[in-house]
C-alpha cells in the first residue's frame, strides 16, 4: 500500500475535471458552494479582492477557518500556503487539507525557491503564465496547474492570455522534432525530460484549470472553450449580488460550455457581478501574477 | 462494435474514453439525456458525486438513468459512479440512481493524504491489479444477489450484481484495462440475450 504517489496525487486533480472550485471564507459559504455543485472549496481568510483592498502581508488562513470549512462539507477542501513557506504547507498537510495551493495571492515567503512539492504526501496546485513556469512547477512536484490570471480583479483578460500562451507552447513542443527540444527547454527554462513527456502525451501530464479573474458564467465557459480542464472562482462568487445563483450558474456554464442558449438562460437576471479592475490601472507592485519564479 | 457511453457531466471522462477505445469498443461522451438511447452500456466515472447529482437534477437526467437501468442495460460505476448506483448511502436518507443492492459509505478511507494505491485480486477479472483509491468509498453491506469481486483490508471494494458493476477505485487512471474489458464483455453478453 502506497500513499502520496504521483498517480494518487495527480489522479485527485483528474477527478475534479469539468468542475468549479470556489473560494470560501467560512462554513456558511462552503455549504452554499457545495450545494451549488462545486467540486471542491478553497478555504481562505479573505478572498483575493479583499486581500488587495486590505494590503499588508497576506498569509496562510487561521487554521480555525480551514478546520471549520473541512467540518462543514464532504467535498475536498483546498487551502493556500505562501510560495516557498515550508511550514505553512506542512501545517496544512498535518491538518488533513486535501490539496494545497502554493499561491501568488499570498505574499511570497521565498523570492528564489518554490516548495519541493515532491517531498509531500498531500498534492499541490500551482499557478503558471507560460509553459516554462508550468514545467518548473511540475518538476518540483505540482500535481495540478492553474493559470495565474490576475486574482481579485474580476477581469478575465490575464487568464485568457496565460491559457492561450501555455496551450500554444504545448502545441509547439508536440509539433517539434525531438532534436529541437533541448534548445526549446533552454529557451523556456523547462526540464528537457518533461518536454519529451509532453511531446509523447500530446498534452501536459497534469490538469490545467483556469483561475484569476473569472466573474461570470460566460467567463467560465470561455476558459473551458480555450482548453481549461476546469475553473477556479475566487472573488467572483461571494463578491457578486447573489452568491448562490452565481455559483450554480457558473457550475452549469462550466459543464455545458458550448451550449450558448443555456448560458443565455442561466445568465438572465443574475444581478450584478463583482465590480472588477482594469489591469492597466494596477500599480506594478499590485500585480500578483508577477510573484513566483 | 458495441457502444459504451461515458457519463460526462463532470470527472474523469477522458480516461474512461481512452480505456474503452483501447479495448476496441466505441466510446460516446454523454452530456445530454437524449444521448442515452444511443449506447448499449454506461460508465459512470469518478469525480464528485454531489456535483454530478446537482447536474443530473438540473437537466432532468434521473428518470432517463433509471429507465436505462430498468431496460437491463449494463452500468459500471467507479468511485463517485458507485455512489450514484448504490441503493443505500451511509448518512443519507435517499440514494441517487439507487439501482444496485449495496450500501455505500463515502470517503470511507479518509481524506486525500490517506488516498493510496494497492495491488488487488479481483475475482474473475484480474490478479495483481494496480488499484488507485482517491478519497474512495467502500461497500459496507452487499445484498444477497451481489457477487463480491474484491476486498481490501476487509472492506468490499468491487462487486457485481447482474447488469451492475461497481468499484471503489479508479481503473481508468492506469494502463491496465482488464476491468473495462470485463465490463465491455458484460455489455456484449447483454446484447446476445
Amino acid at each position: 500500500m502506497k500513499t502520496g504517489t504521483d498517480r494518487v496525487k495527480r489522479g485527485m486533480a483528474e477527478m475534479q475535471k469539468g468542475g468549479v472550485i470556489m473560494d470560501v471564507v467560512n462554513a456558511e459559504q462552503a455549504k452554499i458552494a457545495e450545494e451549488a455543485g462545486a467540486v471542491a472549496v478553497m478555504a481562505l481568510e479573505r478572498v483575493p479582492s479583499d486581500i488587495r483592498a486590505a494590503g499588508g502581508v497576506a498569509r496562510m488562513a487561521d487554521p480555525r477557518i480551514t478546520e471549520e470549512v473541512m467540518n462543514a462539507v464532504s467535498i475536498p477542501v483546498m487551502a493556500k500556503a505562501r510560495i516557498g513557506h515550508i511550514v505553512e504547507a506542512r501545517v496544512l498537510e498535518a491538518m488533513g487539507v486535501d490539496y494545497i495551493d502554493e499561491s501568488e495571492v499570498l505574499t511570497p515567503a521565498d523570492e528564489e525557491y518554490h516548495l519541493n512539492k515532491n517531498a509531500f504526501t498531500v498534492p499541490f496546485v500551482c499557478g503558471c503564465r507560460d509553459l516554462g513556469e508550468a514545467a518548473r512547477r511540475i518538476a518540483e512536484g505540482a500535481s495540478m496547474l492553474r493559470t495565474k490570471g490576475e486574482p481579485g480583479t474580476g477581469n478575465i483578460v490575464e487568464a485568457v492570455r496565460h491559457m492561450r500562451k501555455v496551450n500554444a507552447q504545448v502545441r509547439k513542443v508536440v509539433g517539434m522534432n525531438e532534436d529541437e527540444l533541448m534548445t526549446e527547454a533552454k529557451l523556456l527554462g523547462a526540464p528537457y525530460e518533461l518536454l519529451l513527456e509532453i511531446k509523447r502525451l500530446g498534452r501536459l501530464p497534469v490538469v490545467n484549470f483556469a483561475a484569476g479573474g473569472v466573474a461570470t458564467p460566460a467567463d467560465a465557459a470561455l476558459m473551458m472553450q480555450l482548453g481549461a480542464d476546469g475553473v477556479f472562482v475566487g472573488s467572483g462568487i461571494f463578491k457578486s449580488d447573489n452568491p448562490a445563483r452565481f455559483a450554480k450558474a457558473i457550475v452549469e456554464a462550466t459543464t455545458h460550455y458550448q451550449d450558448y442558449k443555456l448560458i443565455a438562460e442561466i445568465s438572465k437576471n443574475l444581478g450584478v457581478a463583482m465590480k472588477g479592475i482594469e489591469i492597466s490601472n494596477l500599480a506594478p507592485g499590485d500585480r500578483m501574477q508577477d510573484r513566483g519564479w | 462494435m458495441v457502444k459504451i457511453g461515458v457519463f460526462a457531466l463532470q470527472g474523469a471522462v477522458r480516461e474512461h474514453v481512452r480505456a474503452v477505445e483501447e479495448c476496441g469498443a466505441e466510446a460516446v461522451v454523454i452530456k445530454l439525456k437524449d444521448q442515452l438511447s444511443e449506447v448499449d452500456g454506461l460508465i459512470l466515472p469518478g469525480g464528485e458525486s454531489t456535483t454530478m447529482r446537482r447536474l443530473i437534477d438540473k437537466y432532468d437526467f434521473m428518470s432517463e438513468l433509471k429507465e436505462f437501468a430498468a431496460a437491463g442495460k449494463p452500468m459500471f460505476g467507479t468511485c463517485a459512479g458507485l455512489i450514484l448506483l448504490a441503493k443505500r448511502l451511509v448518512g443519507y436518507d435517499a440514494p441517487h440512481i439507487g439501482v444496485m443492492d449495496v450500501t455505500v459509505e463515502r470517503n470511507s478511507f479518509g481524506r486525500q493524504r490517506e488516498s493510496f494505491e494497492a495491488d488487488l485480486d479481483i475475482a474473475g477479472v484480474a490478479e495483481n491489479f494496480a488499484a488507485v483509491f482517491i478519497r474512495g468509498p467502500h461497500i459496507v453491506q452487499a445484498g444477497e444477489n451481489v457477487e463480491v469481486l474484491a476486498k481490501y483490508d476487509g472492506r468490499i471494494v468491487a462487486a457485481r450484481e447482474g447488469q451492475f458493476l461497481g468499484c471503489s477505485f479508479h481503473p481508468e487512471l492506469t494502463d491496465d484495462h482488464r476491468m473495462t474489458a470485463y465490463f465491455i464483455n458484460m455489455v456484449k453478453e447483454s446484447l446476445v440475450k
